[in-house]
């Protein structure tokens, strides 16, 4: 089992809805999504972002996608032209999600065909 | 005959878009229709605000110099042009849209497509007994009514498509859905009819899929450092068949990407429950969409089951709800942050002397944690930071109170404090969004043309 960051295996955006986000993350094989089912439980997103989201998380499936949608209730401060906060629209949430460590056993991860750590030093 | 192919671009993804990106679209050519999209909530209520000083106003102008540059070759292409830039004045946009083309010598026809806007319709249709109720909070809207700035109906795509039926080069609409704008020249290509509920829905999730302009084609990829050429990134085109299925790509030559995660990623923006994604003329179901490689730069787009549309229309309606303002030093040097903590308490004891009294204020220290709060990694002793201060209340004067503590800090406070550049932070009216519902029956749309 290896402990590693979604963005080592995921994609995500992220949007608003009001005053809630929404941050849609997906994988690229059927069984690395099997692992994020397990391991991107609505309560661990919940408890991953913390202070960042006053309400519930709301977790729904796309399988045909290999994607799970997350809605983040009251996580904008009000949202939109209401919000004091820098990120009012939720644009970074993704980029947080992506932060979050999950248990991937080893051989999905051998088996995956596009596991990174990162932008070469060239990138930026 | 009708068309077995028809290819649709976007090239405006919100107002503030890049001004070049349709010009290139228009420019490189091989696109049938060019779609662009400039309204928000905050606009519309902007918009009304404009009109309300000038019957001349209310529109998004950038549309207007837009026209100016690629209405000539538009034409000479046959490429047709669909904007919900009207916002809530069509009909003005449209007679500096026709002057343009009169300066020109180009003769075109544009259409509009009106009736969305029921601002002066709302004491009628509260006194008929519309409630349009908050869909966040459920509240009637009469409890806010003297502080409504605008309120508009997302109407039918069926009205966008009459509007192309007229022959019109150009098609002005206010508010529509976005992937209206894309979905409405299948509709008139294609001959689909009301209740084509899969094809409906097929369209619609094209529109989804390119309203957002660079979203779809490279931009904010997560592998970001893989894209090729983001500086001269291509804005996406749909080529769409009869069936429903379409491919999504771009322009050849174009820097950015197309491929199954890049579109992966902007099909699940800004999206709710996913078994139930409403719009004004189906119901779609996200989890039939299939995506297949279909070779560089293209994705193939199908298997998109659609269902009934609801019998109501969503109203986005904006009223005022307070003010607000925020204002940002940067605080630099040896023990960046513990500084920056400090000048924040010092704000926030002043202004407790003075009385002010606000609903909710913010602290936020930019470059350390103000996206991500405790998720962000621990930046140790950070050369500068970013002290972004914000309050907002219900009450101007103590809003503007508020801006006027900010800069004394520069000598007052710890050293290292710079930054404070702009003056003084202005209160600024909340704009807030009041989501509701409105029976179809409710809404009539009107299709105008007019030729230069």
């Amino acid at each position: 089992m290896a402990r590693i960051r979604l963005h080592e295996i995921a994609h995500a955006r992220s949007g608003d809805k009001g005053d809630s986000s929404n941050v849609g993350i997906f994988v690229f094989t059927q069984e690395a999504y099997e692992v994020l089912l397990r391991e991107v439980t609505a309560a661990r997103v919940k408890s991953h972002f913390g202070p960042l989201v006053k309400g519930r998380v709301d977790r729904y499936e796309l399988p045909n996608l290999l994607a799970l949608n997350f809605i983040l209730h009251d996580s904008l401060g009000g949202g939109g032209s209401e919000s004091l906060k820098n990120d009012a629209q939720g644009k970074t949430h993704g980029q947080a999600l992506l932060l979050m460590e999950i248990e991937v056993p080893d051989a999905v991860l051998s088996r995956y065909p596009l596991r990174t750590a990162g932008p070469p030093p060239s990138a930026g | 005959m009708a068309r077995n192919l028809v290819r649709i671009a976007n090239g405006q993804g919100f107002w503030g878009d890049s001004v070049d990106a349709p010009v290139a679209l228009v420019e490189r050519g091989g696109i049938d229709y060019l779609t662009l999209d400039y309204l928000a909530e905050v606009t519309m209520s902007i918009m009304q605000r404009q009109k309300r000083k000038d019957p001349r106003a209310g529109y998004a102008t950038d549309f207007v110099d837009l026209m100016k540059r690629v209405l000539r070759p538009c034409k000479e292409k046959g490429i047709r042009v669909i904007a919900n830039a009207g916002g809530v004045n069509p009909s003005a946009c449209r007679e500096r849209v026709l002057e343009a083309a009169r300066a020109l010598g180009v003769r075109v026809k544009i259409a509009t497509v009106e009736g969305d806007d029921i601002l002066p319709r709302l004491d009628e249709l509260i006194g008929a007994g519309e409630a349009l109720a908050s869909m966040d909070t459920g509240r009637p809207l009469s409890d806010v009514k003297d502080k409504v700035l605008s309120a508009n109906a997302y109407i039918a795509t069926f009205a966008l498509a009459e509007a192309l039926d007229t022959g019109a080069d150009v098609v002005i609409t206010g508010r529509c859905t976005d992937p209206g704008l894309t979905l409405a020249p299948m509709i008139h290509e294609f001959g689909w009819k009301a209740d084509d509920w899969d094809r409906l829905a097929a369209g619609t999730v094209a529109g989804h899929i390119i309203e957002c302009g660079a979203q779809t084609t490279g931009g904010n990829y997560t592998r970001w450092w893989e894209v090729p050429a983001l500086e001269l990134g291509g804005y996406p085109v749909v080529e769409a068949a009869p069936s429903g299925e379409f491919i999504v790509t771009k322009q050849p030559g174009t820097g950015g990407l197309v491929n199954v995660a890049a579109v992966t990623e902007q099909i699940l923006y800004e999206m709710g429950d996913p078994s139930r994604y409403i719009s004004a003329d189906c119901v779609i179901d996200f989890r039939t969409i299939r995506l297949e490689d279909a070779g560089p730069d293209r994705v193939r787009v199908f298997g998109i089951e659609g269902s009934p549309a609801t019998d109501t229309y969503k109203v986005s309606i904006s009223w005022l709800n307070g003010y607000k303002a925020s204002g940002q030093l940067t605080i630099s040097g040896p023990f960046a942050l513990a500084k920056a903590r400090r000048c924040a308490e010092i704000v926030w004891k002043r202004l407790e002397k003075t009385g002010a009294r606000f609903d909710e204020t913010s602290t936020e220290y930019l470059g350390i944690d103000s996206c991500h709060g405790p998720i962000a990694p621990a930046a140790e002793d950070p050369g500068e930071v970013v002290l972004r201060l914000g309050a907002k209340g219900k009450d101007q004067a103590a809003i503007e109170r508020f801006g006027k503590e900010l800069a004394p800090l520069v000598t007052a406070g710890p050293p290292g404090v710079t930054g404070f550049a702009g003056g003084r932070p202005k209160p600024q009216e909340i704009v807030a969004y009041w989501p509701a519902l409105i029976p179809k029956s409710r809404i009539e749309t009107r299709v105008r043309v007019e030729e230069s």
